[in-house]
């Protein structure tokens, strides 16, 4: 009827994944014939994925349209659709000879060489916890010494990283403890950043006695966004948390008086350690202790700030898996009804989590404000919701460590693209790798997802467990259901 | 009061609009239970191939006779589109299918998140302005006030746009309810496995609903660029949520109830912005979805969904 009717062949319409892996496997090594065949199946697969390539992007890549003086002007850009139609075949026939059709697919041995890796070393998780979180603890020193060109762009994306890794802490609590999915926790990350930034104008007060204001007030509206979606679930929890997040986003842009508006709010004070500022001066904090004065000291101040605010998400967190309430919300992540049959009172137990997991948004959204000084509206759009909640659900729901992987994977990673100048001696001038960060980060959201539906870390350990603990695997595991 | 008509009418132009999107959720929640959150950018990508579309056909390829022009920008759009739709769900949906329910919600909001960063890289960040194609209209009435006289207007574009609705609504009526390939959608909405077991190709059924809605999509980006004239890489969120919540309104998984909720949600923001405040109009649109999964999780027309254990 439509596009998709007239190109695709028969040949993509066989079944995919597993299935054709099994059958492929079936037929392996039986003639040469057949692996011929399967050369040929690949190229014409490969064929396949060129021909939609090149009808998806005609008319993106090998149009474009720009505004000229006499309306807009559109031209063709042959030689950009070419080499993409190209790129693609080349790039689907590799992926076919050595991953899909392959005999010995190459991800499947390494798959299983990392799952052997795991089970080989029982320790791997607890041990790599250790590492980090030393490495963590001596970061700003270990840049300082072997960095010291680059210390202060290298520990500014720690606290970038560091403040990421504590919103997936705190979400983690709605979406892997509670089972709760929530699009909007950029909400409570703005009311912590706003609550922080009126309170410092308005009346002058610090940081850090902001701070428990901040994130009760985040508490405070976590609890009132979550009265009324206590009886939805799943995708629909989802939405309306969204549509919360986008309203609170809206009210800070419209509501001029208050907020400023999208002009925000600029002059936010930096944190003091123990009334000292980290300045330069006779009362600095340098000065105070003897040591020489190096702006420096300011971005380690901040990291460790933000470091050890993780660290307290963290500890409460898994203190809170172990009281009633923290199983009170992994058994209502399993199963609602059981929960409520058994006694739980559902309410209060979402509102708990909904409170707790806002909290730790507005005591990131705090730092957030005192580390840029500045906040507008525009830091706090859906995309951040989604960056976030990717970071929980690639991690591997539940999973503290799959959250700080996934955190330095995704955010380090897209970072780390602002220092690829040399592709632009490639590319040409024109070439900029930073505006390529979104797209890259939204394919590897969609390739990781494909590659490991349960996230990164997949097996945990039970917090209640009878006589001895096993560890779950990731298909036994029905968490997140979206109950 | 003639403010009151032309509001109306300018309205239910835009409900038109959210109500073709509608479909597309509406159809994919139905079949497959997921929110297809690229949905919005899909309709983005179709406001784009149009604008592409209508340039070559008349800057470049020199057309001038409009009718035949529009016929063929839609047709092109639709078929592109569907393009898009199909390979979305293909490479982001169909392989997720059985996970668990997390796992395609992220994968379509990282669809979400790749189809703004593409259009965005490859067509540039700042809007694209088309002038007017289509002028005049009738006028149905003038009234006087104090102001001066308020005439109350019936484009020619906006009857171009309720005209096409109403067609392809009636055109989609009819596929879903008469056609084999509307039966095996409805068999895969009531039970998949079953659908299966009596030979429906379901993998083929979804991707054809993906390409329907996609269709349908193309069709409301198309008209979003004749009706405002601006169209950007960003368009596709809000309208994408705005067609959601008609979608739910109406109550999701039926089409008429898609039609009626983009009305309603169409008819309830032009209200909004005329009588009350333009910036919090996206404000009405969000508390609406909220207040109706809330209060009314079943929509208007939907069936209430019943839990089993």
């Amino acid at each position: 009827m439509t596009a998709s009717g007239t190109h695709v062949p028969a040949s993509t319409q066989k079944p995919v994944g597993a299935q054709a892996q099994a059958e492929d496997r079936r037929s392996l090594g039986r003639t040469d014939t057949v692996s011929e065949n399967r050369l040929a199946a690949s190229l014409r697969d490969a064929a396949v994925a060129a021909f939609l390539a090149g009808v998806l992007g005609f008319f993106f890549i090998g149009l474009r349209t720009d505004l000229a003086p006499g309306g807009l002007d559109i031209r063709m850009r042959w030689a950009a659709w070419i080499t993409a139609i190209i790129v693609v075949f080349v790039g689907r026939l590799a992926l076919n000879v050595f991953v899909f059709k392959a005999a010995h697919p190459v991800g499947e041995d390494i798959g299983a060489k990392v799952a052997g890796m795991g089970r080989a070393v029982p320790g791997l998780g607890k041990w790599l916890t250790r590492a980090l979180f030393l490495f963590a603890l001596v970061l700003p020193f270990f840049f300082t010494t072997f960095f010291p060109g680059r210390d202060r762009q290298f520990i500014d994306l720690a606290i970038l990283i560091m403040t990421y890794i504590m919103l997936g802490w705190g979400l983690n609590i709605v979406v892997g403890l509670a089972g709760l999915l929530d699009l909007g926790y950029v909400a409570f990350y703005a009311v912590g950043a706003y609550s922080f930034a009126l309170l410092a104008q308005h009346f002058e007060i610090g940081f850090w006695a902001a701070l428990p204001l901040a994130g009760l007030l985040a508490a405070f509206w976590g609890m009132i966004l979550g009265f009324p979606v206590l009886r939805l679930r799943g995708d629909y929890l989802a939405i309306v948390t969204l549509a919360f997040g986008e309203i609170i986003r809206v009210v800070l842009l419209n509501w001029y008086s208050f907020t400023g508006g999208p002009n925000g709010i600029s002059g936010i004070p930096k944190p003091t350690f123990f009334g000292l500022e980290m300045s330069r001066g006779d009362d600095g904090f340098a000065a105070f202790f003897g040591i020489e004065y190096d702006p420096i000291q300011r971005f380690m101040y901040l990291y460790y700030i933000i470091f050890a605010l993780a660290l307290l998400t963290n500890l409460v967190t898994l203190r809170l898996r172990k009281l009633p309430i923290g199983r009170a919300w992994e058994a209502l992540r399993e199963d609602e009804i059981a929960c409520r049959s058994l006694g739980i009172n559902t309410r209060n137990t979402k509102l708990t989590a909904f409170a707790i997991g806002a909290m730790f948004g507005g005591f990131a959204g705090s730092f957030f404000a005192t580390r840029q000084g500045f906040i507008s509206p525009e830091s706090f759009s859906f995309i951040e919701s989604a960056m976030i909640l990717a970071i929980v659900v690639l991690g591997g729901l539940g999973s503290q460590l799959g959250i700080v992987i996934a955190s330095i994977v995704m955010i380090g990673g897209i970072e780390m693209l602002r220092n690829l100048g040399f592709l632009t001696e490639i590319f040409g001038p024109g070439f900029d790798p930073v505006q390529y960060r979104m797209l890259i980060f939204g394919l590897a959201m969609v390739l990781i997802m494909v590659w490991k539906p349960r996230g990164l870390v997949t097996t945990r350990e039970p917090t209640a467990a009878l006589r001895e603990k096993k560890r779950i695997g990731a298909d036994m595991v029905a968490q997140g259901e979206g109950h | 009061m003639e403010y009151f008509f032309q509001q109306l009418i300018n309205g239910l132009t835009l409900g038109s609009i959210y109500g073709l999107i509608a479909i597309g959720y509406t159809m994919v929640y139905g079949i497959i239970g997921m929110i297809n959150f690229a949905h919005g950018d899909i309709f983005m990508i179709g406001a784009f191939i149009s604008l592409a579309m209508f340039l070559v056909l008349t800057t470049v390829l020199g057309f001038a006779f409009l009718p035949v022009v529009l016929l063929l920008v839609l047709i092109v759009a639709m078929l592109f589109t569907s393009a898009w739709g199909w390979a979305v769900e293909r490479v982001a949906y169909r392989p997720l299918r059985g996970s668990f329910r997390l796992a395609p919600l992220i994968t379509a909001i990282g669809m979400s998140i790749v189809l703004q960063n593409f259009v965005q890289i490859t067509q540039g960040a700042r809007v694209k302005p088309l002038p007017p194609q289509i002028p005049g209209g009738i006028t149905l009435f003038q009234g006087s006030t104090e102001a001066g006289t308020i005439v109350v207007q019936l484009s020619y574009m906006q009857i171009i746009i309720i005209v096409t609705t109403v067609v392809l609504m009636a055109a989609f009526t009819l596929i879903i309810n008469r056609t084999s390939l509307g039966r095996a959608q409805r068999a895969c909405e009531q039970d998949r496995k079953m659908a299966a077991l009596l030979g429906v190709d379901v993998d083929r059924t979804i991707s054809l609903t993906f390409v329907m809605g996609a269709a349908l999509a193309a069709v409301a980006g198309f008209m979003f660029l004749l009706l405002y004239g601006v169209i950007d890489f960003y368009i596709g969120f809000l309208a994408g949520v705005k067609a959601f919540t008609a979608a739910v309104l109406g109550g999701i998984g039926s089409l008429p109830g898609a039609m009626l909720g983009g009305l309603l949600i169409g008819l309830i923001e032009v209200f909004w912005s005329g009588y009350f405040s333009v910036e919090y109009k996206d404000v009405a649109a969000f508390s609406i979805l909220a207040i109706v999964l809330i209060f009314l999780p079943s929509g208007l027309l939907g069936r209430p969904e019943v839990e089993k254990v």
